[in-house]
């Protein structure tokens, strides 16, 4: 319909206004050079320096740094704890951000507030937080230990600390999205007899399918990259319980330059794909909440 | 199928929303539930629909109790003020989604479910969108597809939450009035809330108009306009000028002058005249009338509209009155003014 009427140029007047909102030749030049500098500084030599660190010694010495046990360990284990954490998030973040959204009830800024504490406490503290908790002086440990339950040191420590740390970000992303959207839907659908879980299914969770996939997105990239609060309950045991973050910090250390940055590097790939991902979903959430305007 | 509604109250907090209510709606009606907003009028239509509960007071559908069902066992349909599309399926979808839902055993079979939508579409006149989406569509559309599905169900009743509110002025008059004929040809017993007098005045069997949690009057479009039965009734349907009067001994004074008015069954004290703006008859000053002077005067196509100001007991109450064109009518012209019909109300406490 529009199609036809697109300007080729803008009309004398409007060109005017272009103009007039535009600040003179010097503060262009000042204020975009320091967002470029800033980027360059901040981003691009970052990740220039991860990835020729990486390829320092070629591919070979690369592909070989990522072949050893130790790194393979480490990438299983960060993506098994990734995997366990997203999945509970999402479960819970989803029901979370439901019963926030949809429902009155008493204590629901206290719940607010408790989901957003992983993000106002620091990760080490969180960690410590399991240590206290299951460690063998914890409140807990005697008990574990005697039950032979191995959780501080261990995989499920990691996994515990990990999904705790993460777990705002589901529920954060769709709280608003969801209080956006109200509850008419879900009323026209159970006034049309349809039942409570089946107005979820085919009602709710359709309209939020594209704040799930980007809450799972963050949070994914989070619990990977996790490092403060799975380095306190993780102990450091090579091949067992190092994350991908952890290794990086070891290798480093030891001066293995190649194989440190070699980690790093796919840490820093996962960032980049998050990023894309991240843009294209961008458009379809804003899909989502435009609706009746 | 009847409605009935019972005493029925709903408190939000410290908000009385509704306080007493009762309300009979026969079969095959079409009422208009007609207020200001926060007057409880969505809140009945809610709790009527089933997704709303009362506090107090009892819900029937052809004498039987409704509130033991929930809303989706009611059997009725719902049309929200935001239409409340859902918006990730296709208008066809939205259509057939009450007709998907069913139980297995109540369930039509495909075919079956594809001629009902089309037939619904057709009938609200929007059959060539059925492949669009909700947000492809414009608001008189939307209303159309809202309208549809909540008749896929074949309801025993519909209920529609501001069903014109969101559209412009145009389209609201042509939707209003296909809907009228659409509720002639299908006769299903329907409620409609609006805060447009208009409307309910154009559209409705029967008005019922609340103010404030309460029903204020029950009646036909005439009725409502012409026997206002409140003061509240008077001034909120039609425009209406209120003068603040004094009764006594079978008087009726604006200020010190005594009118020439019947104070009909008004007691005494501070009353409140209530005429409409066509009823109040420009004459010269005399006995027994308002008098004024002429402060402004605009012609307003056929009619001339002039604001005349009387001098009442505390200061200057200022009205609007309409004239012939052709009356010679200027500022500083002092006039008489006398109502041909008119209530009086006690003045509220």
């Amino acid at each position: 319909m529009s199609l036809a009427t697109q300007p080729r140029a803008l009309p004398p007047t409007l060109r005017a206004m272009a103009d007039a909102r535009t600040e003179p030749a010097a503060v262009r030049v000042l204020i975009i050079g320091l967002a470029v500098t800033f980027l360059t500084v901040f981003i691009f030599l970052p990740l220039l320096v991860v990835f020729s660190g990486a390829l320092a010694r070629g591919i070979g010495v690369y592909l070989a740094a990522l072949a050893e046990p130790e790194a393979q360990s480490a990438i299983r284990l960060t993506v098994l704890v990734a995997a366990i954490s997203v999945g509970i998030n999402l479960v819970f973040g989803v029901i979370a951000a439901w019963a926030i959204a949809k429902f009155e009830f008493h204590g629901k800024t206290l719940l607010i507030t408790l989901i957003d504490l992983p993000f106002s406490v620091s990760p080490v503290i969180s960690g410590l937080i399991f240590v206290l908790l299951f460690g063998a002086q914890g409140v807990l440990g005697p008990w574990l230990m005697g039950h032979d339950v191995q959780i501080i040191f261990a995989v499920p420590g990691i996994a515990l600390a990990t999904t705790f740390v993460t777990f705002p970000f589901v529920a954060r992303e769709l709280i608003p999205l969801m209080q956006e959207q109200g509850t008419q839907e879900e009323e026209a659908a159970l006034s049309l007899g349809a039942s409570g879980l089946r107005t979820f299914f085919r009602v709710t969770l359709p309209n939020i399918k594209w704040g799930v996939l980007y809450g799972v997105l963050l949070c994914n990239a989070r619990a990977m990259g996790e490092f403060g609060a799975v380095s306190v309950v993780s102990g450091h045991i090579r091949g067992e319980t190092n994350t991908m973050p952890l290794l990086v910090e070891i290798l480093y250390n030891e001066y293995q330059f190649v194989a440190s940055f070699a980690v790093a590097s796919l840490l820093a790939l996962l960032a980049l794909v998050t990023l894309v991902l991240k843009t294209a979903l961008e458009g379809h959430l804003q899909g989502s909440r435009d609706h009746d305007h | 199928m009847t409605i009935e509604a019972r005493n029925i109250v709903k408190q939000f907090g410290a908000f009385r929303a509704l306080d007493d209510v009762d309300l009979r709606v026969e079969g095959g009606e079409l009422v208009a539930l007609l207020g200001p907003s926060g007057s409880g009028k969505t809140t009945l239509l809610r709790i009527i629909a089933g997704l709303d509960w009362p506090d107090a007071g009892e819900v029937l559908f052809n004498g039987e109790s409704a509130l033991e069902r929930g809303a989706g066992e009611r059997n009725v349909g719902f049309v929200f003020q935001h239409y409340a599309l859902f918006r990730h399926m296709s208008v066809f979808e939205n259509v057939a989604f009450g007709l998907r839902v069913q139980p297995r055993r109540l369930r039509r079979s495909e075919a079956d479910i594809r001629k009902r939508v089309n037939d619904l579409l057709d009938l609200v006149q929007i059959d060539w969108l059925a492949n669009r989406y909700p947000g492809q569509l414009s608001g008189g559309q939307r209303q159309r597809v809202a309208l549809a599905r909540a008749l896929a169900i074949e309801p025993r009743i519909l209920l529609l939450d501001e069903p014109f509110g969101a559209l412009d002025a145009k389209v609201r008059k042509e939707l209003r009035r296909w809907l009228r004929s659409l509720h002639d040809d299908i006769h299903v017993t329907s409620l409609f809330v609006t805060h447009d007098q208009e409307e309910a005045l154009e559209v409705a069997d029967r008005i019922v108009v609340m103010d404030k949690g309460k029903i204020e009057q029950i009646g036909t479009p005439e009725d409502v306009y012409d026997n206002p039965a409140t003061a509240f009734v008077h001034g909120f349907i039609g425009e209406s000028i209120m003068l603040p009067v004094e009764v006594g001994g079978g008087q009726v004074r604006f200020g010190p002058k005594v009118l020439d008015l019947e104070s009909g069954g008004a007691a005494s004290g501070p009353s409140r005249l209530f005429v409409r703006r066509h009823d109040m008859v420009l004459g010269p000053a005399g006995n027994g009338t308002l008098e004024g002077a002429v402060k402004r005067v605009r012609a307003f196509g056929p009619i001339l509209r002039a604001d005349v100001a009387l001098p009442g007991g505390d200061g200057e109450t200022m009205i609007e009155v309409d004239a012939p064109r052709d009356r010679a009518l200027k500022p500083g012209d002092i006039v008489g003014l006398k109502p041909r019909r008119y209530r009086i109300f006690a003045a509220q406490a």
